[in-house]
């Protein structure tokens, strides 16, 4: 594998007393996809919050390009290439889909020559074309993640983390979302997927890693990996792999 | 025809109730920011306001440009030293901190301009009327309506269509998620209250030309304010305006039914709203 573009050393994450995470190693190159497995309070979310500048961790804890940017504002963090879809998409209610996507435009990171353009996300989508002046919260919820996604691109990532973007959507649109990914990461940008749906994850990812009460309980190549190696690291049988 | 004269000396009041409400739209109905200097704010410009036309002679308009950019420093400085470090979903810290603000600041006032009560003088332009059919209208309250509505229709328009206004929208639907899409909620908080102090400079000016100025006098500014936001909705910035039309007019047919229910039938017609339509007049749900 090439040198990672975004990794984490060991990181620590707490809620005030609580310790969510400990000593987290994870890495992802460009154009790879990645997913994030795990049992519900494992600390796939808190991984993510941890690198978005959410929680507070020390510099070293997180890299990008092999530079520091742990507990680096969210703000910068996103001009820095790395967007999120949040869990629960958190739309800007009472805006237009258009304005939330602007939103995105406005505070973007450098565009690389590549990047996201609006024809090009309407490409992509092309719901949101026939959508941009209804205000989000009107939208169904696949289409409403059609629009956080699609506001996490117009940011210009490099590093796009998607948090459980297939909650509650009917199969028949998570497939679609899905299908919509490899188009992303063919362009370079890596992806990182939190996703409940093991299945799902195995065959949309390169890679994997199943997380288990605050730390890595297995890793390795989604194809490789069985589903009953997957049972143990996930429910924490005796043998899980460490 | 006394209550046409009313109608006509409310709506013109209601331009000067919409200047106090304008900024608290922003921060109060888009930031939910419970500002209780607000009106304190207004008094202190006033004041600044007359101790330069006096000291410097100086005529209200050029008063007006400086108060409304000394307006835009404080809000900075207030964003950054108090309210950035007490914003968020809790109004409660924000309350406290401008609550006691507030006395300290109608305490100096007092140190510095005692408790006198002092206007702004502004020459001919102040007694000036016209007539208007049956009607006599004075050409400052008109033109403090005017004012107040390009205030209202501009700040409206940088809401809607700025990348500023945008990211404000966004920081106050989710201020997480805003930063989660490139937004420094704490510079968009700061330019915000910076435009919400500015059109408090508009206020100030108005404010003591139209009548005079004491230091204690900013809770009525403040509770105006509050009110107008309320009766328009929050969030709303045309709403803002209406609520202190509203409002305006209320306490000028209720000072024509009796002078001494004035002040009082603004307040009844708040809490009839409030009762009524909780969301205000142009909020939704």
């Amino acid at each position: 594998m090439s040198a990672p573009l975004l990794s984490t050393h060991g990181l620590v994450a707490r809620y005030g007393d609580f310790q969510a995470l400990y000593g987290i190693d994870f890495e992802i190159a460009a154009g790879e996809i990645v997913a994030l497995i795990g049992a519900n309070g494992a600390g796939k979310s808190t991984l993510l919050k941890s690198i978005m500048g959410l929680l507070r961790v020390a510099p070293d804890m997180v890299k990008l390009d092999g530079r520091p940017v742990g507990g680096t504002k969210p703000h910068r963090i996103v001009a820095e290439g790395v967007a999120i879809v949040p869990e629960g998409r958190r739309l800007f209610v009472g805006m237009s889909v258009i304005d939330n996507l602007r939103v995105a435009i406005d505070h973007a990171g450098r565009p690389a020559a590549n990047g996201w353009t609006l024809e090009r996300l309407y490409g992509l989508f092309p719901m949101l074309k026939e959508k941009q002046a209804v205000p989000v919260q009107s939208l169904s919820g696949g289409q409403q993640q059609m629009v956080a996604i699609g506001r996490a691109l117009l940011s210009q990532p490099r590093v796009l983390l998607c948090d459980e973007i297939s909650l509650g959507l009917a199969p028949k649109v998570v497939k679609e979302i899905y299908q919509s990914l490899p188009s992303i990461s063919e362009a370079g940008t890596a992806i990182v997927l939190v996703e409940q749906d093991i299945g799902l994850a195995r065959a949309t990812s390169n890679r994997l890693y199943c997380m288990l009460e605050g730390r890595v309980s297995l890793t390795g190549r989604s194809a490789e990996i069985s589903r009953e190696a997957i049972g143990e690291a996930y429910f924490g049988g005796a043998h899980a792999v460490a | 025809m006394q209550w046409l004269d009313g109608l006509i000396q409310g709506i013109l009041l209601g331009g000067l109730y919409a200047q106090y409400a304008l900024g608290m739209a922003l921060m109060f109905g888009v930031m939910r920011l419970v500002n209780i200097t607000h009106g304190d704010l207004v008094i202190l410009l006033a004041l600044i306001g007359i101790s330069l036309a006096s000291t410097f002679s100086m005529g209200p308009w050029s008063v007006l440009v400086v108060l409304v950019v000394l307006g835009a420093v404080i809000g900075v400085i207030l964003q950054r030293l108090i309210l950035n470090r007490v914003v968020g979903a809790d109004p409660l810290p924000s309350l406290i901190a401008t609550f006691g603000l507030s006395i300290a600041l109608q305490n100096a006032m007092l140190q510095i301009w005692s408790a006198d009560t002092r206007s702004l003088e502004g020459g001919a332009i102040v007694h000036a009327s016209f007539q208007l059919g049956p009607l006599f209208v004075g050409v400052l309250p008109v033109i403090v309506l005017l004012t107040a509505t390009v205030l209202t229709g501009g700040l409206d328009v940088v809401l809607r269509s700025t990348r500023f206004g945008r990211a404000l929208r966004a920081a106050s639907a989710d201020v997480e998620a805003a930063a989660l899409t490139g937004v420094n909620p704490k510079t968009v908080y700061t330019g915000a209250t910076a435009i919400a102090v500015a059109i408090l400079g508009f206020a100030a000016v108005f404010q003591s030309l139209r009548s005079t100025v004491a230091p204690a006098d900013g809770a009525f500014q403040l509770i105006y304010a509050f009110e107008a936001v309320i009766i328009g909705g929050m969030g709303s910035i045309w709403g803002a305006f209406l609520g202190a039309m509203a409002l305006g007019i209320s306490q000028s047919i209720g000072f024509r039914i009796d002078p001494g229910f004035g002040i009082l039938a603004g307040h009844l017609v708040f809490l009839a709203i409030l009762a009524l339509r909780p969301q205000g007049l142009l909020g939704k749900g």
